[in-house]
């Protein structure tokens, strides 16, 4: 099992959006945890429920229309949903910190790059002098691989590439020294020239940092360049979690295996891809049964009327599909795994 | 080669003046689309591929002349389409169709879909009312839509299925050659498997000709006989897909390659990781526009622009590491046609 700690663990999660059209759970029960310097993914498709988990660790749920209504999500063994705002923000930043898709429009265009670091610096380490933050400030674009860090610090955003600020981003995130960085597709905006630039940067800060980064993507090849563990999301259910490695090997829930499947390999060319009928259902309108059930080539009576919970098929590997209930590895209070 | 190919552009550029000042002066150009010459067959896929700024869609528009070209001439079968008066163009057309990326954004949210895939025969002056919602009709289906479909508004469907109208709409003249624009990038995964195999479907049923645009190396392969490469506004490299995956011969196909996330963790390659980004396009690098980034810069590379040589039959290559600008007389890219 896993040695060590355990700095994140969301328990049984849910996130509910009240729209006008009735109750839509986004985010419908989930657990899974972060444990001290892993990097873990979270792979899934639009409206999947992987940005609202993301947001939801981070109290940024938009609220109306969103709202935690159920759960916990410890930190470091203190629960975030009971924490008042103010506590709340002493936690955004300091210990946990989040880089978005878009670094053009997380960056203000009115401020220069060297404002909005010393900014953050002062929300955070009020205890810095001006020019021990400035000092600071130049210190982490360094670390970002940025050349010409001070110069940089006069330029507006707009003066930077798409790559240049989404480091920016990343060392405004790592300004407070956080234990975990959320980084909700970081590279999608990117080519992939710089896309492998930055997630070789991520893997660096990881290793050197020993910062835990939740990485939240739709790319399949993403996750398998630097994550450790990869939670598959469907219709805001955990439908599979796996170490990578044993994930691509033995894909078992049938999304991930279509999934997979789907991907074009550019290693070599298949007549014909692989592909999944039918569409990603809206959130909240699979409510009854496996809500993978409609595109699943293999459902029977069951999947239509009952929803499966998450099977432990083996060791850290579960699987929220009936095939795998014989499987199932019954599981005590202590983590520890027998046969059933 | 034997038979003409539907498409011939020789050196075909388009530049954009970038203007400064109260009274609009002309103070430099973007490059958009700097010499590029290819040739696409009846029958085959032409993948086009390069990062964002590199001139490929750029270069799909000016083909459908939606952007005038500064420079160059394209041949389609027969015709010489920078020639053509833009009346004799809009004609054209009906035999040169596109598809765009954003579903969302290229159907008109207050049209019925009956009606969007209508508008081309009307504007090409085909059929009358009954046969044209006939056509209507049997197109949803060969899509994998439903006739009912058409009553409905853009809004009712889902990406997918709006990519899939996009493609009925651009078949309904009957092209021969269909320009599709980033048509996946906007689609989720198990989505986009489906459109590339309906496109794949449809080429064989129509004996389409696709020149297909998009930056995700992987779909490229997938769909495509034949890739070119393109670097700020040039085409480094240009062979038949296998060929050009196994053995890139250009450094910059080479990184690209080598940058792709590959979905499998055992997979470990040799990374050529580049430095650095584009270069501004406005005030591009002398001699070869990427021997800033390039790992393998010579001399000679900060002063001369690399020509487009074919190295092995339909291989061709734009770097100064192949061969000389001396021995490229004999093969210069338009010699293979």
């Amino acid at each position: 099992m896993n040695e060590s700690k355990r700095i994140l663990e969301v328990k049984e999660l849910q996130t509910t959006f009240f729209t006008d059209s009735g109750q839509i759970p986004a985010v419908d029960r989930i657990s899974f945890y972060l444990s001290d310097s892993e990097i873990v993914g979270i792979v899934g498709e639009s409206g999947c429920g992987k940005s609202v988990t993301s947001l939801s660790v981070m109290g940024l749920v938009p609220s109306p229309p969103g709202k935690i209504t159920g759960g916990e999500i410890l930190y470091n063994g203190r629960d975030l949903t009971r924490l008042t705002d103010k506590e709340m923000r002493r936690i955004r930043g300091n210990d946990i910190a989040m880089i978005f898709q878009e670094p053009m429009t997380s960056l203000n265009p009115l401020f220069t790059i060297g404002n909005q670091m010393i900014e953050a610096i002062a929300i955070h380490q009020s205890e810095m002098s001006k020019k021990q933050s400035e000092e600071k400030a130049v210190q982490m674009l360094k670390l970002v691989g940025l050349p010409r860090a001070s110069a940089l610090m006069k330029d507006y955003p707009h003066q930077l590439s798409g790559g240049m600020r989404q480091r920016v981003m990343i060392a405004m995130a790592l300004v407070c020294d956080p234990k975990v960085l959320i980084a909700d597709e970081p590279t999608t905006a990117l080519d992939v020239t710089i896309q492998a630039q930055i997630l070789q940067l991520m893997k660096k800060l990881n290793t050197d940092l020993g910062t835990a980064i939740l990485l939240i993507t739709h790319d399949l090849g993403v996750v398998a360049e630097i994550c450790e563990r990869v939670i598959v999301m469907y219709a805001g259910q955990i439908i599979e979690e796996a170490p990578t490695s044993v994930l691509f090997k033995d894909p078992q829930h049938p999304y991930t295996q279509g999934l997979i499947q789907s991907v074009p390999d550019m290693r070599l060319k298949k007549e014909r891809l692989y592909s999944i009928p039918g569409n990603v259902p809206k959130p909240g309108t699979i409510l009854t049964g496996c809500r993978f059930a409609p595109r699943c080539k293999f459902a029977f009576d069951r999947c239509i009327s009952e929803n499966p919970e998450l099977y432990v098929t083996a060791d850290v590997h579960q699987t929220r599909c009936f095939l795998y209930e014989e499987r199932k590895v019954k599981m005590d209070g202590n983590n520890t795994f027998v046969d059933s | 080669m034997a038979t003409t190919p539907l498409l011939t552009v020789r050196n075909l550029k388009k530049h954009f003046p970038v203007k400064k000042g109260m009274f609009g002066k002309t103070v430099g150009h973007v490059k958009a689309v700097d010499d590029i010459s290819f040739y696409v067959n009846h029958g085959e896929t032409l993948g086009i591929v390069g990062e964002s700024g590199c001139g490929k869609s750029t270069t799909g528009r000016v083909l459908m002349r939606l952007l005038e070209p500064t420079a160059g001439d394209i041949q389609f079968d027969g015709k010489d389409l920078t020639s053509l008066s833009a009346e004799e163009m809009r004609k054209t057309r009906r035999d040169i169709q596109m598809v765009f990326q954003d579903p969302y954004a290229s159907l008109n949210p207050r049209h019925t879909i009956g009606k969007i895939l209508e508008e081309p025969l009307i504007v090409h002056g085909m059929s009358d009312s009954i046969e044209r919602k006939k056509k209507v009709q049997d197109f949803l289906e060969v899509v994998g839509l439903h006739a009912f479909h058409a009553k409905r508004y853009p809004h009712q469907f889902s990406g997918g299925q709006r990519q899939r109208i996009g493609i009925a709409r651009a078949l309904m003249t009957n092209p021969k050659l269909i320009i599709a624009d980033e048509p996946v990038s906007a689609l989720d995964v198990s989505i986009q498997a489906q459109v590339l195999n309906l496109m794949q479907d449809l080429q064989k049923e129509f004996n389409l000709t696709y020149i297909f645009i998009a930056h995700d190396l992987g779909v490229v392969r997938h769909i495509s006989d034949r890739v070119g490469v393109m670097y700020l506004g040039k085409l480094v490299e240009i062979a038949p897909s296998e060929q050009l995956y196994e053995k890139p011969m250009h450094p910059y196909t080479q990184a690209l390659l080598s940058a792709v996330p590959v979905p499998d963790p055992d997979f470990h390659k040799e990374r050529l990781l580049i430095e650095g980004d584009m270069p501004d396009p406005a005030a591009p690098p002398l001699g070869c526009a990427f021997h800033t980034r390039c790992p393998y810069k010579m001399e000679i590379c900060t002063t001369d622009i690399p020509q487009l040589i074919e190295q092995h039959t339909g291989h061709s290559v734009a770097c100064h590491l192949y061969g000389s600008q001396g021995d490229n007389d004999i093969k210069q890219m338009e010699g293979s046609l």
